[in-house]
């Protein structure tokens, strides 16, 4: 078992514990070289030695930039050796040791290959831009649906503590678009930034709006720039592009692969299999649906994606876009007055709601507690990532 | 011996300038108005060079993508140079094969842009330009002047046809006016215009956009009269001049 190494100071192994997400990110050299400074002048440390394996690694962590460099080399001279088993993971520290034991997905960075996201796996597959889908997983929830002449976007706002608020997930791109994010937040404003310059470019020599379908092909052709380029790295978020044209309403995903398709009715984001699976079931009324019931199914649908939680306007927005209506999201109280109504009706049937019968005061603290508790318990992935919850 | 430093440079030399100054083979008028069907457009075949009416077979109006015609008069150079990038417009548009084409009310501000823009840089592509089209039943008939000026209108005329062509239309125009009744119109603003434009040649072409789509008719002439005794045996003293 790894020894407890009395020498090593607290924030060195709070660095380490933020290294082991490098593998998610490129292997950049510079980063590298900072962290390394970091340790040189806080730990003692030894230099780095390219190629060269030491049978014990030592504390320290230039252990992980020895390693990530040596593999490097270690590709071309050495393919059978797989410098990131299991066991030399396990000697960085306890504290790396203890998150990662946790983490399921762990089986998954066994890869020489994932470092670059222009590093083709044999397989034939780029890890670099899974891990980015990866990405997308760990935001809340975010769902779609169209009917024919509607789109409706809703999305669950976590916010860190009581004292935050939560995080914009819904942007408004045009008066006929609107997109709803999963992943790294910050990814997603800049792309919605992106995609409201283009809407209005457009506008501006045509005096006619973008067609959802051009700009979502445009959106792809980003992301796909950011899979074929060493300096760069994938967007982290998924987008659910919901807009208006001639050809009527259209909801289309956006994957930072670099792919779209267009659906009916989509989910993305945490537990979003729940609300699939409501989906699923209720999606071949969609194309008719009148604008309300287009609502109420993406409230419910949202429900079911806090699993047990009762659903409050606080935790969740609502958009809507449809002929004659530009987009907009609803305020709170309508979204309020909309879950009370199908709230009533929704008590007597068999559908999951636990928080039914209980008083609306305890149930609120009672659903935040167990919702919360569920989060930690639920997400494999640490809360120190930052991405939105 | 002279500095090349105090030599000036394309845009302050008049002489060695590569921008437009003034147009040399041009065309007259263009006539258009909205009828029941769709745009009626009207426009001679005249190149005049100054004030030689040079070429006869110009065509000035042509179909751009599915749902436009345009027409223009003024210079005849800029006005193929416009057709080649409105060509390259309609060509992208249709690489993106999504369903959606671009209608005259885009192709109408992409070309007022356009217009703006070669203004700014005092460098204006001497047209103007009229576009009509029909688009999901909308019809559409707009103007754009070669300093990028444009407007939407029932009817609208280019040149002379703003000072000759277009009181009569304000006159007798009215909403869901029938082929014929359309044809009668434009043809008798064309008339006034063959007899007191000089630039005007007396053949001409009408064309029609519709939902269904574009149709530029043959050449023609319109019937004049010159029957005025004032006007009897006028080549008396010149025999060989018309």
């Amino acid at each position: 078992m790894t020894p407890i190494s009395p020498h090593k100071p607290a924030h060195l192994c709070l660095l380490q514990s933020s290294l082991s997400y490098s593998h998610l990110a490129p292997s950049n050299p510079f980063l590298i070289l900072a962290y390394d400074k970091i340790a040189v002048a806080s730990h003692r440390l030894e230099p780095m030695r390219k190629g060269k394996r030491k049978k014990k690694p030592s504390p320290g962590s230039s252990q992980r930039e020895r390693e990530s460099q040596s593999h490097l080399l270690e590709q071309k001279e050495n393919p059978n050796k797989n410098p990131h088993s299991f066991t030399e993971r396990e000697r960085h520290c306890d504290f790396c040791l203890e998150r990662e034991t946790k983490n399921d997905a762990v089986k998954m960075f066994r890869n020489q290959y994932d470092t670059d996201v222009t590093t083709w796996s044999p397989a034939g597959r780029l890890f670099q831009v899974e891990y980015a889908m990866e990405a997308v997983k760990q935001g809340s929830a975010a769902i779609g649906l169209r009917s024919k002449t509607h789109v409706v976007l809703a999305c669950v706002n976590k916010a860190n503590s009581e004292l935050s608020s939560h995080q914009k997930k819904i942007f408004k791109v045009d008066d006929h678009i609107g997109v709803a994010i999963a992943g790294l937040t910050a990814d997603g404003r800049v792309l919605s930034r992106y995609m409201r310059s283009e809407a209005i470019n457009y506008n501006y020599t045509y005096e006619s709006p973008l067609p959802v379908g051009r700009l979502v092909v445009q959106l792809a052709d980003k992301a796909q720039v950011c899979t074929q380029r060493s300096w760069k790295r994938p967007y982290g978020v998924g987008l659910l592009v919901g807009g208006l044209d001639e050809s009527g309403a259209h909801l289309y995903y956006n994957c930072p692969s670099g792919n779209y398709f267009e659906y009916q009715a989509f989910a993305i984001g945490s537990r979003s299999q729940a609300a699939k699976t409501y989906l699923e079931r209720r999606f071949e009324n969609f194309t008719g649906s009148t604008r309300e019931d287009l609502i109420k199914d993406a409230l419910i649908a949202t429900r079911e994606t806090l699993q047990g939680e009762k659903l409050r306007s606080s935790i969740c927005t609502i958009a809507v876009v449809g002929v004659g209506e530009p987009f907009h999201i609803l305020d709170q109280d309508t979204v309020q007055k909309l879950i009370d109504a199908f709230e009533i009706v929704q008590d007597e049937a068999p559908a999951a709601e636990p928080d039914a019968g209980a008083e609306p005061a305890a149930a609120a603290e009672e659903g935040e507690g167990s919702g919360a508790g569920a989060d930690q318990a639920a997400v494999p992935e640490p809360d120190v990532a930052p991405m939105d919850i | 011996m002279e500095s090349t430093q105090s030599k000036p440079g394309p845009l302050c030399n008049p002489e060695g300038s590569q921008r437009t100054l003034y147009p040399y083979v041009t065309g007259t008028s263009v006539v258009a108005l909205k009828y029941k069907d769709g745009i009626l457009m009207a426009a001679d075949m005249g190149g005049s060079y100054g004030s030689t009416l040079r070429y006869k077979s110009v065509e000035r109006m042509k179909p751009i993508g599915k749902h436009s015609l345009l027409g223009a008069s003024g210079e005849i150079s800029d006005f193929q140079e416009l057709l080649r990038y409105l060509d390259e417009l309609v060509l992208y548009d249709n690489m993106w094969d999504d369903g959606n084409s671009l209608g005259p009310k885009e192709v109408h501000n992409y070309l007022t842009r356009v217009m703006y823009n070669r203004r700014n840089k005092f460098n204006p592509l001497w047209n103007s330009l009229v576009l009509g089209g029909v688009k999901n039943g909308q019809k559409y008939l707009g103007m754009v002047s070669m300093i990028g000026v444009n407007f939407e209108d029932n009817h609208v005329a280019t040149g002379f046809g703003n000072h000759l062509a277009r009181p009569i239309l304000r006159d007798e125009w009215h909403e869901n006016l029938t082929f014929e009744e359309a044809v009668k119109l434009l043809e008798k603003c064309m008339r006034v215009l063959l007899y007191r434009d000089r630039s005007a040649v007396n053949k001409l072409q009408i064309a029609k956009i519709t939902e269904e789509g574009v149709t530029i008719s043959q050449p023609y002439s319109l019937k004049t009269f010159w029957g005025f005794s004032a006007f009897e045996n006028p080549t008396l003293g010149a025999e060989g001049s018309w």
